[in-house]
């Protein structure tokens, strides 16, 4: 799932400070799932922000939705019997949700209430850490089923790099160390020796490094 | 000879060969490196120099190094992979060639965490045994990586740094033979503290037979203080410094304690001469350049072979 | 036994304070609340095994959020007590009644009593 993380009240109030009625638009996908942008995350900061704007004597109207998903035209369509009567829309969808609601209702601001974090997991209740950067050419079968981009800090392909001690990453002892992670793996399935084939130059022109990215399924097409 | 190097020259003869570091100033100041160059002069036979060590940014290596070959040194270009794409990298390399820079140390680089621009992108385009494979196919085969040929390679010798102690441990030599088979001319190895380490390391190194493919270079850095000796230990990621070392360093007499890190230092550079398959040291003596000539003659390796060229 | 506590603490009465969410929290102080304090079993002494841990761990969470929205977190507090501890409740109640004393009412209260005046 795409995991986010509320931004601080502070700079979405500011974001606000100068309108009167905002709709927040929660999404139930990715980010209920992270408990980012569920009704509950909805509610509060709907709350939250009531009370910073009669705390400055400035009440705000506000109303509260929450959408199947934000990145489906079909749901964002149900926006449009009163999305028109509000001065500003805070999405708590990830990135690509907030800008697909902007790009539907080319009239109505939309402001991020999130900060999209990344492609990851639920590790245990509270937790989510990232597993893929999207890199276009899943190279898992290599490696042991463990992602070399996303999991070690320097994206090596060959790793791992001399700083890797103790099974921890160099750049903190909280992290582990995605190489450490691989020849685990690879040790456990009996395929260290995958360890010694050198994995050539990547391609990046499958990552962001291509420029944006679109897929195409002709015989899905209408 | 693959290269114009006289560090090659003197490995492919079987001297015991000697490289040392000069770490670039952090302004534009050239008299820094000509006076760490004058200290280093005649006792080194390749002087590496660092690329934004630690992510904190100096001068560049390539300048650094095209003064240090003024004042007649032979120097090694460190080139990190963190800071620079292939463009850039293919470039660099060509243009330090044509300055007259034939040694190029291949490394990743420590993640700009480290350093005093924490919130800068990173590129990692590549890594350190790939950076290995590019510069030996634009020396042999005279391409880029691209595949179009390229006009006057550059005759560069090709090293890379290895860390015995860093883990898991299992992989340490399967990792240098990945580095020898993408195409390195010498390793030098991360600070050697813990030789029986070392030497189990040596072991498996000879019984692949990888010391006859390539020249390693075992490092040494000599401790100044008791508290330089505890800080490589607790806070350098893959360091390792046996207890044994810090209580001789506690043990010696307060105005010895410099001194004894050098007795320490000469051990190590003998017994790494006794050691089969290790073809030089390599003494990192950072910002303490004036003792490297010290520890090279109290080892016995002054003076140095001369090579013409 | 009769208990005397200050007459200005509402109590709302719920099956396990591991029921409490964040937002009932909220909606308290948006409301008026001058402060909230929630009386969970002591802690290892849940009928719900963790429902006391988990509304200390929301607390925790709203308290941050009401430093952010600026009304203060330390209007809100947790406090463990068993149900046989009737003096102990007394005096959390004016434990927090005195805090809330030295605070002053809540701002949002203050500022709406100030609209009020000013439209009437
Ligand atoms: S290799 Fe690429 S696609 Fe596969 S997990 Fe890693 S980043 Fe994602
Ligand atoms: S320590 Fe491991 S995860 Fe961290 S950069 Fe090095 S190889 Fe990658």
């Amino acid at each position: 799932m795409i995991v986010a993380e509320r931004k601080p009240l502070e700079q979405i109030s500011s974001m606000i400070e100068s309108n009167n009625k905002i709709l927040i638009v929660g999404c139930g996908e990715c980010v209920t799932v992270c408990s980012a942008g569920r009704k509950k995350e909805v509610e509060i900061l709907a709350s939250a922000l009531n009370m910073v704007r009669s705390k400055e004597g400035k009440p705000v109207e506000i109303r509260q939705e929450t959408l199947e998903r934000q990145c489906d035209g079909e749901y964002l369509e149900q926006l449009r019997g009163f999305i028109g009567e509000y001065e500003v829309v805070i999405s708590m969808a990830c990135g690509a949700g907030v800008q697909f609601m902007a790009e539907k209702y080319k009239n109505s601001l939309v402001l991020p209430a999130l900060n999209t974090k990344f492609i990851g997991v639920t590790e245990e209740q509270g937790v989510w850490s990232e597993r893929c950067h999207a890199c276009g050419d899943c190279k898992l079968h290599l490696t042991g089923g463990v992602c070399p981009i996303a999991r070690c800090s320097k994206s090596l392909l060959n790793g791992p790099c001399g700083g890797s001690a103790n099974g921890k990453c160099e750049i903190s002892p909280d992290l582990v160390c995605g190489w450490q992670l691989i020849i685990e793996r690879l040790s456990d399935l009996g395929q260290l020796e995958k360890y010694e084939e050198i994995i050539p130059i990547n391609n990046w022109s499958t990552n962001r490094d291509g420029g944006p990215r679109k897929v195409v399924r002709e015989d899905l097409r209408l | 000879m693959k290269s114009e190097s006289k560090l090659e020259q003197i490995l492919t003869k079987g001297e015991f060969a000697v490289t040392s570091e000069c770490g670039p100033p952090r302004g534009a100041d050239a008299e820094v490196i000509r006076k760490k160059g004058e200290l280093l002069k005649g006792f080194v036979d390749g002087v590496n120099v660092t690329d934004n060590q630690t992510s904190v940014v100096r001068m560049s290596s390539i300048s650094s190094c095209v003064i240090l070959k003024g004042l007649g040194l032979n120097p090694i270009m460190q080139m990190v992979t963190r800071d620079r794409n292939r463009i850039a990298i293919q470039s660099d390399i060509l243009g330090a060639a044509a300055l007259g820079i034939n040694n190029i140390l291949c490394l990743t680089g420590d993640h700009q965490k480290f350093g005093d621009h924490a919130s800068a992108k990173n590129v990692f385009d590549m890594d350190s045994i790939q950076l290995v494979q590019t510069v030996k196919l634009m020396r042999d085969e005279g391409k880029f990586l691209g595949g179009e040929e390229l006009k006057g390679s550059p005759k560069m010798f090709i090293g890379a740094a290895e860390n015995p102690f860093a883990d898991p441990f299992e992989i340490r030599v399967p990792r240098l033979a990945k580095k020898v088979a993408a195409g390195v001319d010498f390793i030098q190895t991360q600070c050697i503290y813990n030789l029986p380490k070392f030497e189990k390391w040596m072991k498996l190194v000879r019984d692949r037979g990888l010391h006859e493919r390539v020249h390693i270079l075992g490092g040494v850095t000599p401790f100044k203080s008791v508290g330089m000796a505890n800080y490589m230990k607790k806070s350098v990621p893959g360091m390792d410094v046996p207890d044994e070392l810090i209580e001789r360093m506690k043990a010696a007499p307060k105005e010895k304690k410099a001194e004894e890190g050098i007795n320490i230092c000469i051990e190590t550079i003998q017994r790494l001469r006794e050691i089969e398959g290790i073809h030089g040291v390599h003494v990192m003596a950072i910002e303490w350049e004036e003792m490297v000539s010290e520890i090279v003659k109290r080892a016995g390796l002054f003076p140095r072979p001369h090579i013409e060229g | 036994m009769r208990l005397n506590y200050p007459s200005n603490v509402k109590i709302i009465k719920v099956p396990c304070t591991g029921k409490v969410d964040v937002i009932h929290l909220l909606q308290a102080f948006e409301r008026g609340a001058d402060g909230v304090y929630i009386a969970g079993c002591l802690e290892g002494d849940c009928h719900f095994l963790r429902g006391n841990l988990r509304a200390r761990k929301r607390v925790e969470y709203t308290k941050r959020l009401l430093d952010e929205i600026g009304i203060g977190g330390e209007r809100l507090q947790m406090y463990n007590m068993s149900a046989a501890q009737g003096p102990r409740f007394a005096e959390v109640a004016r434990e927090m009644t005195e805090r809330i004393m030295t605070l002053g009412p809540n701002p949002i209260r203050a500022k709406k009593g100030e609209a009020e005046m000013e439209t009437g």
